[in-house]
């Protein structure tokens, strides 16, 4: 087996130098990948998977070391090659790509010149053949018209463009092993679903081994063979897509899977199990199982006595796993929690907050450049209509630019309606800035947000941002706060302790936490919640979400959830709305919306979803085109320049008609809503019955 | 609680905090954060003796600063009875650079906090509301910052005299659009944080979120400039006394004493290199702290 292995990882141990020692944080991996072959590692972040991909390209920094171990890479081994000898291999051999390709590609170089690069340096190949690969290539990664792309610079690419000049740039070379870290996180979800079926397909034709670095489970399955699960630096599990996804063996597995929302789950029948506790620091090593602070099995004396081998699952081979109690544990099934008590909302519900005819419209700055023509406006949001009933959860999807952020802020205040209006419990405040907002109305409406680094602010502690809160939403005095801030810290399950605590110390969860803590101060009936588990790994996702469903339920307050996550959406919203370019494509409950007939957007999005499961297999709708920029809207449905389903002219040129299928349900498409239904195949497994 | 599965129940992970001693644990902390930056050990060693030197002046300078010595005038080079030597009126350079590195020490730092509160209000008000107060604020900034500074000196402090305190507000009118400058750019960056926007949501003053909720964020860069400027202030007082607009004589100013003796340079060279020496040495020591402060603050 070892004769066909392009890399070879033999008890790879890394340490970081940091001001508190020497930290371990690969303590000995070994696995290994054949030509041609796609392994893909999961986990957590901060389990050592970068640092993986960084070991194997020697590019671990100045605190970073490599203590011991081989990389065997063709024969030879990587951690004993000098620097001259690296750079033959890396780039040649050895390409990488990163998250972000922005940040990959020189900005002022024509990706041409960059790509070209590439066979120039490493092969000495002349200009004008260089030119015919850089075209090839361009052409592999199905951009269209090669050649003008050849002439444009990094920003006049979208990120989804971007990446793929990346992947064509680490492809050129024909390289023998493709690392990629992260490529598909930072792009939307039709874009995500488009890169991942390209590098399922260059792989074929390549054979180039790749290591895939994902949190996204789904994306592994889409473009893997094996999986490795990596916990706190170690390889708890590995094994074909199949026998990882099929039959999961380590905790840690199983509570990944457990933990992570997927279209069929629904916080009434199935709710989501996060996994215990949060990932120990790296200094923090103890003799036996790494996972065993968490796992929910553990045996004292046995699991944390000495270090886990890894041992072949009986009747699987190639799966691998390091865990004493493998054997023992029951066969696993998808998790189905009791199911939770179903806050039945009646549909008639009157509802708390209403957006009407909501038009918004960003001037620019100055009307007229010196020279040239006027600058146009941008329309964000084009005649919006929404209801969020009390006690329900609104949630709001689409992707990037789709103007779900832009509603938040006006909803918020933060900007003001141009045209209509929001009506916040009878009271019209579309046209009303947050300052101009009474004590009363800004209590009602509070949000919390996307970025668990940036909602605290970092130079007060957790006990003051509440206790501020507490002081200007509900009155309270400066002397009668440690209570009322002790009572909402235990609401969102955080110790009476952390008050004393600056953001630093706190892990995102704990950060996004006390943001829900802070919008609770004034006990508000809407919560506009914007992105707020995006950020979050798998594992604090799933609590956050839990403990958001859980406090609205408690409160009877009203949740208005933007996400770009449609597994998120489908585990807790009640009603959705679907946008985009500013518009509303389809909007009704969530049962509809998941169920044909669907618009023809939503059935592009749902189908581009990445599922963590290797017997799901729908064929995928692509998107052509960039989203049209919001200054020149289509005269007809917003949609009709990308959409698969467009019937003809009229798409073009008529605003499309508002159907209503179903009670509170509409689809503005076109297409009447009952040929839809008989065109289109239902995308999610239905939720289990028994509701 | 109906699914007490959900969540993380204690804090097992980020604990280390726990010793959170206000007061002199956290100063003793800081402190020793600082030890572990080579060039803030030094620069603030340097700046410490300084200060250590300018409190004890009366205790520890051999000499009156303004007695003259005429026997020593025959031996102006250092020896026995003047460590550093005497100036051209017999004046003990010792006394005189101990006692003068009192007014520099008050006035630099104090120049330095003058403009670091007036620059931090406009800068704060020019980020924070944009539009026409920051470009009225900018421009003016500009305006100051497009004179010669030297003219500027000479201008104002022939109109006022020259006085200590004088001196402290030319220096402050004269830094406060540097410092100014970099809060605003900080400001921009900082005001579009979720936590302001979270401040607003909650009905914040302008005033408060401002004071409290940006400028907090900006010390870091802002300490390390403030200490910069300082070793910047040392330098132009010097060059202020060696321009004879400085403190008023008789009493020791290091500029002051360069102006009187560099004529000399070729016969007493000792007179005006041992005041050019004191205000190098007290300029290295505030630059090294503010490449160390940096450091540690890029480290955080």
């Amino acid at each position: 087996m070892t004769d066909a292995s392009v890399l070879d990882v033999e008890g790879l141990r890394v340490t970081y130098a940091t001001r508190a020692g020497e930290v371990l944080v690969l303590p000995g991996l070994d696995f290994q990948l054949r030509a041609g072959e796609a392994l893909g590692l999961v986990g957590e972040s901060g389990c050592g998977k970068s640092t993986v991909a960084l070991s194997i390209m020697r590019y671990l920094g100045r605190n970073g070391r490599i203590a011991g171990g081989r990389i065997l890479f063709e024969g030879r081994d990587l951690v004993a090659l000098d620097d001259a000898a690296l750079r033959a291999i890396r780039g040649r051999r050895i390409a990488m790509v990163y998250q972000d390709p922005m940040a990959s590609l020189n900005p002022v170089m024509t990706v041409g010149r960059q790509l070209m690069e590439v066979p120039m340096i490493h092969e000495g190949a002349d200009a004008a053949a260089a030119r015919a690969r850089a075209l090839a290539m361009l052409g592999e990664v199905k951009l269209a018209d090669a050649e003008a792309v050849m002439e444009r610079y990094p920003h006049q690419l979208s990120g989804g463009q971007q990446q793929r000049i990346v992947i064509a740039m680490a492809l050129i070379a024909g390289p023998a092993l493709l690392i990629m870290d992260e490529p598909t996180t930072g792009l939307d979800v039709t874009v995500e679903a488009a890169v991942l079926d390209l590098v399922r397909e260059l792989r074929q034709r390549h054979r180039s081994a790749i290591l895939f670095i994902s949190h996204n489970l789904g994306s592994v399955v889409r473009v893997c063979d094996r999986v490795g699960v990596m916990y706190r630096g170690e390889l708890v599990e590995d094994g074909s897509v199949r026998q990882i996804f099929g039959n999961p063996r380590h905790p840690y597995t199983r509570g990944l899977l457990d933990c992570l929302p997927t279209l069929g789950r629904d916080k009434r029948d199935s709710p989501l199990v996060p996994i215990a506790g949060q990932v120990e620091p790296a200094h923090v090593r103890r003799a036996g199982c790494g996972f065993a602070g968490r796992c929910a099995h553990v045996e004292a004396g046995r699991c944390t006595v000495r270090p886990i081998p890894a041992s072949v699952v009986d009747g699987e081979p190639g799966h691998r796993v390091a865990c004493l109690r493998a054997e023992e544990l029951e066969h696993w099934t998808r998790r189905r929690g009791a199911a939770a008590a179903a806050h039945d909302a009646a549909p008639a519900a009157e509802p708390v907050i209403t957006v009407h005819h909501l038009t918004k419209v960003y001037e620019p700055r100055r009307r007229r450049r010196r020279f040239g023509a006027p600058r146009p406006s941008v329309r964000a949001l084009a005649d919006v209509d929404l209801a969020a009933s009390r006690r329900h959860t609104l949630a709001i999807v689409g992707e990037s630019g789709c103007g779900k952020s832009t509603l938040a802020k006006v909803l918020s205040g933060i900007e003001v309606a141009t045209q209509g209006g929001v009506t916040l419990d009878g009271v019209e405040v579309g046209a009303l800035p947050i300052d101009a907002r009474t004590a009363v109305l800004k209590r009602k409406l509070q949000m919390v947000f996307q970025s668990p680094d940036s909602t605290l602010n970092p130079s007060h502690t957790v006990g003051y941002a509440i206790g501020r809160a507490l002081r200007l939403l509900q009155g309270r005095a400066p002397d009668d706060l440690a209570g009322a801030i002790a009572k909402l810290l235990e609401v969102v399950r955080l110790p009476p302790g952390i008050a004393a605590r600056k953001p630093r110390h706190l892990s995102g969860g704990e950060k996004q936490r006390v943001a829900i803590a802070r919008a609770l101060a004034g006990d508000p009936d809407v919560i506009v919640a914007d992105e707020p588990v995006s950020a979050l790994d798998v594992s604090v996702q799933a609590a956050v979400v839990n403990l958001l469903t859980e406090i609205q339920a408690a409160r009877g307050a009203t949740l208005i959830f933007i996400s770009h996550d449609l597994a998120v959406v489908r585990y807790l919203a009640d009603h959705v709305a679907v946008m985009y370019l500013g518009t509303v494509a389809e909007a009704g409950p969530v049962e509809r919306i998941f169920a044909p007939p669907y618009h023809p957007y939503t059935e592009a999005l749902l189908s581009a979803v990445p599922v963590p499961d290797p017997e799901h297999d729908v064929a995928r709708i692509l998107l052509d085109g960039p989203v049209p920029s919001a200054n020149e809207m289509p005269r007809g449905c917003p949609f009709a320049t990308r959409c698969p389903r467009r019937v003809g002219a009229i798409c073009d040129d008529t605003p499309p008609p508002v159907q209503r299928p179903a009670a509170g349900h509409r689809i503005a498409c076109h297409i009447p809503t009952d040929e839809l239904q008989r065109l289109q195949a239902p995308l999610v497994e239905p939720a289990p019955a028994g509701r | 609680m109906s699914t007490p599965v959900t969540t993380v129940e204690a804090l097992p992970v980020s604990a280390p905090v726990a010793t959170r001693v206000r007061g002199r644990a956290l100063w003793q902390r800081r402190l020793r954060a600082l030890g572990a930056s080579r060039p803030a050990a030094i620069g603030l060693s340097i700046i410490l003796a300084w200060v250590v030197l300018a409190v004890l002046a009366p205790l520890i300078a051999p000499y009156r600063p303004n007695a003259n010595d005429l026997a020593a005038l025959a031996h102006t080079t250092p020896s026995k009875a003047h460590w550093l030597g005497t100036d051209h009126l017999g004046r003990d350079l010792l006394s005189r650079i101990l006692w003068g590195a009192r007014p520099v020490l008050v006035i630099a730092p104090l120049a330095v906090l003058g403009a670091a509160a007036l620059g931090s209000l406009l800068g704060l008000a020019a980020g924070y509301y944009g539009r026409w107060i920051g470009i009225v604020i900018t421009r003016a900034c500009d305006i100051v910052l497009s004179f010669p500074v030297i003219i500027l000196y000479m201008i104002i402090l022939a109109h006022f005299g020259s006085s200590a305190w004088n001196i402290i507000g030319v220096l402050t009118l004269t830094k406060a659009p540097i410092i100014a400058r970099i809060v605003r750019g900080m400001t921009l960056d900082l005001r579009e944080r979720e936590y302001v926007t979270a401040a607003k949501m909650r009905g914040e003053s302008s005033l408060y979120i401002m004071l409290v909720e940006i400028l907090p964020n900006a010390r870091g860069p802002l300490v390390v400039d403030m200490c910069l400027r300082t070793g910047y202030n040392v330098i132009i007082i010097g060059a202020l006394g060696f321009l004879g607009i400085g403190l008023p004589p008789p009493d020791p100013d290091w500029g002051g004493m360069v102006k009187d003796t560099y004529g000399m340079m070729m016969v007493w060279p000792h007179m005006a290199l041992v005041p050019c020496a004191a205000i190098s040495s007290l300029v290295v020591g505030f630059n090294l702290l503010a490449v160390g402060l940096r450091e540690l603050g890029l480290r955080d």
